[in-house]
């Protein structure tokens, strides 16, 4: 072990990022010094805001091939969603009423959807394939004369695994239907471009990508097609009317740093990633058998590694990693004590979606972090194994999916 | 969440780990639970055949650190014990002991069934055999 290992070592990328101290040293200013709120027009606090602002803006559109123009600061991503999907929905009911999406987005997307199907819309939830992905024909047949809105995230939080983005929006292009992407675990991450890729409005938050949270962002394409939005909130009509409130102004800037820093590593960022993801996946395979991947092999972010490690459960393996934090999708972690939906869409069986743990590296995990979890996790595994009855029935041959449990 | 320091000490030194022969007139097992439902309990018991009583205690467990303890935990509670004894562990009894949180109480309730099946298991193998050292109660 290296002398300069810290624990507990964080392999939680997919839910939150540690704010790049770069990204804090941009910020600073703007709690302490030049404090103004970017709406007042009249003196030199308020300009210097708003400079940051529209400066924080270019940098943001810079990184996914946007203008400045065309984003719209709002307070994470969560609220990008419900802007764009309830906000499309509200302005364009006249139009129609059905919008389809997938059934792996996040929650944030998944429930304005189903409020809006209590308001008298019509979603459809498109299935995806074992490795999580939605094709582009399933997207083309399922648009009709009512559709409005096609919502595809770009990358699953769980799985890592990418969906055709381009090939979706050139679809949705050719059919007059609005394309939104839920692309917070994208951006920065994985090359993003709305002109190549048809994106009319694009979902991204601070926080995924090493700056701050409560600072989000929604892209709203304004040429070819104009799109408009109806607000969630009424107010002083700041964002073009789209989303009123005081620009938080210390998180913008961090967002916008954010974005510039991502711009400018990613692509070195992926392949030390890449060479990483390897490194823990060799190691752990290589002393532990009947270990599972979710997800694509290939296409999903480089960051992503979603195993599953049969007749161990997840809870129980987070526990025995406890100087690691990772995430799993077994019921026991979650508020609703369901297994997650997402393993379940792709037809990982609900045994080993218990088994399920998702390791997030990111842009601050180094080889010593990776080579400790290895070991961790083979220990921890082994244990587990012990004592398990899955373990034991398997080893002595017998089908697990034969045996008649009595289900509780 | 945070772990009880008991749930932590059975999840790291789980006591009585491993396996009777299923096969031994003198052990009852009991399995609970479903691997779709993230938790599978095997608790066995071995009777001696002279004085009646719990002599060793054996479980496996696939499930969450709490499952893991409840199940642990319940060896330990066997062991000395007479049959009656045994079925009148209650799983309230686990929780206490264990600090379990409310949404950790079927984790001692699979515990509580675990050990009434391997009851009803060694009992339902000696109906009327001789092992049996005092009438029991079967079907419950």
């Amino acid at each position: 072990m290296s002398a300069s290992l810290k624990l507990p070592i964080f392999m939680d990328n997919n839910s939150t990022t540690r704010c790049d101290p770069r990204v804090v040293e941009a910020m600073l200013p703007f709690f302490t010094e030049n404090y103004g709120n970017a709406a007042s027009r009249n003196h030199s606090f308020g300009w210097v805001a708003e400079e940051a602002v529209e400066s924080a803006r270019e940098q943001v559109g810079r990184l996914i091939g946007a203008s400045g123009k065309e984003i719209i600061f709002t307070s994470g991503a969560t609220e990008s969603n419900n802007l764009a999907i309830k906000g499309v929905a509200s302005m364009y009911r006249k139009k129609g009423n059905h919008i389809i999406t997938t059934s792996i987005e996040h929650k944030a997307v998944l429930d304005p959807c189903k409020r809006l199907e209590r308001d008298g819309f019509e979603v459809t939830y498109l299935p995806v394939d074992k490795f999580g992905r939605v094709s582009p024909e399933q997207v083309a047949e399922a648009i009709t004369d009512k559709t409005i809105l096609v919502s595809v995230m770009a990358a699953n939080n769980e799985i890592g695994t990418l969906q055709p983005l381009a090939a979706i929006g050139a679809i949705c292009k050719a059919r007059g239907v609005l394309f939104h992407t839920d692309a917070v675990q994208a951006v920065g991450k994985v090359p993003v471009d709305v002109e190549a890729m048809g994106i009319d409005l694009l979902s991204l938050t601070a926080h995924k990508l090493y700056g701050p949270k409560g600072l989000g962002a929604l892209y709203v394409r304004r040429k070819n097609p104009r799109v408009r939005l109806d607000a969630l909130m009424d107010g002083g009509g700041h964002e073009r009317g789209m989303r009123s409130g005081t620009l938080a102004v210390p998180g913008i800037v961090g967002l916008g740093a954010a974005c510039e820093l991502a711009g400018k590593l990613r692509e070195s960022e992926t392949q030390r990633l890449l060479t990483l993801r390897k490194r823990l996946y060799d190691g752990i395979t290589a002393e532990l058998g009947d270990i599972g991947l979710n997800g694509h092999p290939i296409d999903r972010l480089p960051g992503n590694l979603n195993l599953s490690f049969a007749f161990v459960e997840g809870e129980a393996m987070m526990m025995g990693i406890r100087d690691v934090a990772v995430s799993s999708g077994s019921a026991c972690t979650s508020a609703s004590l369901e297994p997650s939906y997402v393993l379940q869409a792709i037809g990982v069986g609900d045994e080993l979606a218990h088994s399920s743990i998702r390791f997030g590296l990111g842009r601050f995990t180094t080889e010593a972090e990776i080579d400790f979890v290895i070991r961790q996790v083979i220990t921890a595994v082994n244990h587990l194994r012990e004592m398990s009855p899955l373990y034991e029935m398997h080893k002595q041959g017998i089908d697990l999916s034969t045996v008649a449990w009595a289900a509780h | 969440m945070a772990y009880s320091d008991k749930v932590l000490d059975h999840y790291y030194n789980p006591r009585n780990v491993g396996s009777f022969d299923r096969a031994d007139p003198l052990v009852g097992t009991g399995v609970v639970g479903a691997p779709e439902c993230g938790d599978v309990m095997k608790l066995q018991i071995r009777i001696n055949e002279k004085t009646g009583l719990i002599e060793d205690a054996k479980f496996k467990t696939f499930g969450c650190g709490s499952a893991i303890a409840s199940s642990s935990l319940a060896t330990e509670w066997l062991k000395g014990k007479t049959l009656d004894e045994a079925m009148d562990i209650r799983n309230t009894a686990i929780v206490e002991e264990l600090c379990l949180p409310p949404v950790k109480v079927h984790c001692s309730v699979l515990a509580e069934d675990a050990i009434k099946a391997a009851i009803k298991d060694y009992q339902t193998k000696n109906l009327g055999s001789a092992a049996v050292a005092e009438p029991l109660m079967v079907g419950v």
